[in-house]
């Protein structure tokens, strides 16, 4: 648990010596180590560089790409804005459905996977797009979004 | 020193510091103009609108919101003009339908003639005007309470829903709420409008673009009374 502790601490001493006061920067950073925003450290972080914990939390809740539950080890994100709705955004979120079992904001039960829908990924020239694990998939058609999910599933499996 | 701008507000040309704001000045110079959202003593937030007012020439004009905009010079502004009424209405039958247990919200409806609500009651408990959150911070230094959640899901609260470390039950965020108050009928009541300190037609609004109507209440309206009681009257 000590070890453990000492860890949280030089995560968020080295954010805070990158990043300074910013809040959602920080925020990123500790979202990058724990995979989500777990609230003890959130309160520890308030303690630390002393920004009250309420714009901690309201910053928090306010991005969607920012959890405070655990996440799966691979994030999709399907955007649903206005040009990915129109050239067939539903339909990835669909074929999706059809492959892993799970809507948005639902996860695996193998905690793998988690879908989420955004509300614009910026990208609209290559609608339908997605994101999964950070990496930008554009012009999709429910088959790619097959390829690239299996293609993920082999490198788990192996 | 002081300087000192000259603007027009309702035809009546005045002076005012410069840096005020609209609302400010129509406030020192005896003008109500309704608000939800600012408190003085607290920074403007302009969120609620209701402090709409028409700024500019006819034809040329726009709607500001009076809590944010300082006095320029040569301004005109407008608190009471027909366009503005007819706005400040639709967003009175917009706060009824969003939460009918205020108070504060139904004397407003009553005051502006609001009498039908075409919108389905949500019965909430909250419009997210902000004076608490601003409250909390700006004067109790405290920072307990604030706004999580976004769009539709935005709400005021604690950080993780859990009672706040900093929070000293001071009670500010209560006594600045405008819909805390409940209504007279109590929370409970059916009826999303409850119009019963309904205030006359105002009748100056028919007659002319700018309504003066900044007398409180409007002795035109009296007036007009008397003249239809005449009128009716002779045989």
């Amino acid at each position: 648990m000590s070890k453990q502790l000492t860890d949280v601490e030089d995560v968020l001493e080295g954010a805070v010596k990158k990043h300074g006061l910013s809040v959602v920067p920080l925020l990123q950073e500790i979202q990058e180590h724990f995979r989500y925003l777990p609230e003890e450290v959130l309160r520890m972080l308030s303690r630390k560089t002393g920004i009250p914990l309420i714009d901690i939390y309201h910053a928090a809740t306010f991005y969607n790409s920012l959890s405070l539950t655990p996440r799966a080890r691979h994030q999709i994100s399907v955007c649903a804005g206005t040009t990915c709705h129109i050239r067939g955004g539903g339909k990835l979120i669909e074929e999706i459905f059809q492959l892993l079992g799970i809507r948005p904001g639902e996860i695996t039960s193998d905690g793998e996977f988690m879908l989420e829908t955004v509300n614009c990924l910026g990208c609209c020239a290559f609608a339908p797009a997605m994101v999964v694990d950070g990496k930008y998939y554009g012009n999709l058609n429910p088959g790619e979004v097959r390829e690239i999910l299996n293609a993920l599933r082999k490198k788990a499996v192996s | 020193m002081k300087i000192v701008v000259q603007m027009t507000l309702n035809g009546l040309r005045i002076d005012v510091d410069e840096g005020m704001t609209i609302l400010e000045a129509a406030r020192f110079y005896g003008m109500n103009i309704p608000t939800l959202c600012y408190l003085e003593g607290l920074s403007p937030y302009g969120a609620c609108r209701l402090c709409l007012v028409e700024i500019g020439m006819p034809g040329q004009s726009k709607l500001v919101t009076s809590c944010t905009y300082r006095v320029e010079e040569g301004l005109v502004v407008r608190t009471d003009s027909e366009w503005v009424i007819k706005r400040r209405k639709m967003l009175i039958e917009l706060y009824l339908a969003t939460c009918p247990s205020s108070k504060v919200i139904q004397d407003l409806a009553s005051k502006y003639h609001v009498t039908t609500v075409r919108f389905t009651p949500w019965h909430e408990d909250c419009i997210l005007c902000g004076l608490c959150v601003r409250m909390c911070a700006e004067q109790m230094q405290g920072k307990a309470i604030g706004f999580a959640h976004r769009g539709s899901n935005r709400r005021v609260t604690t950080p993780f829903d859990k009672e706040s470390e900093v929070c000293r039950l001071c009670g500010g965020c209560m006594y600045v709420c405008p819909a805390c108050q409940s209504r007279c009928q109590g929370p409970q009541e059916e009826q999303p409008v409850c119009n019963a300190c309904l205030n006359l037609q105002q009748p100056c609004l028919d007659y002319f673009e700018d309504k003066m109507c900044f007398m409180d209440p409007c002795v035109a309206c009296e007036l007009d009374a008397n003249r239809e009681v005449k009128a009716k009257r002779r045989p």
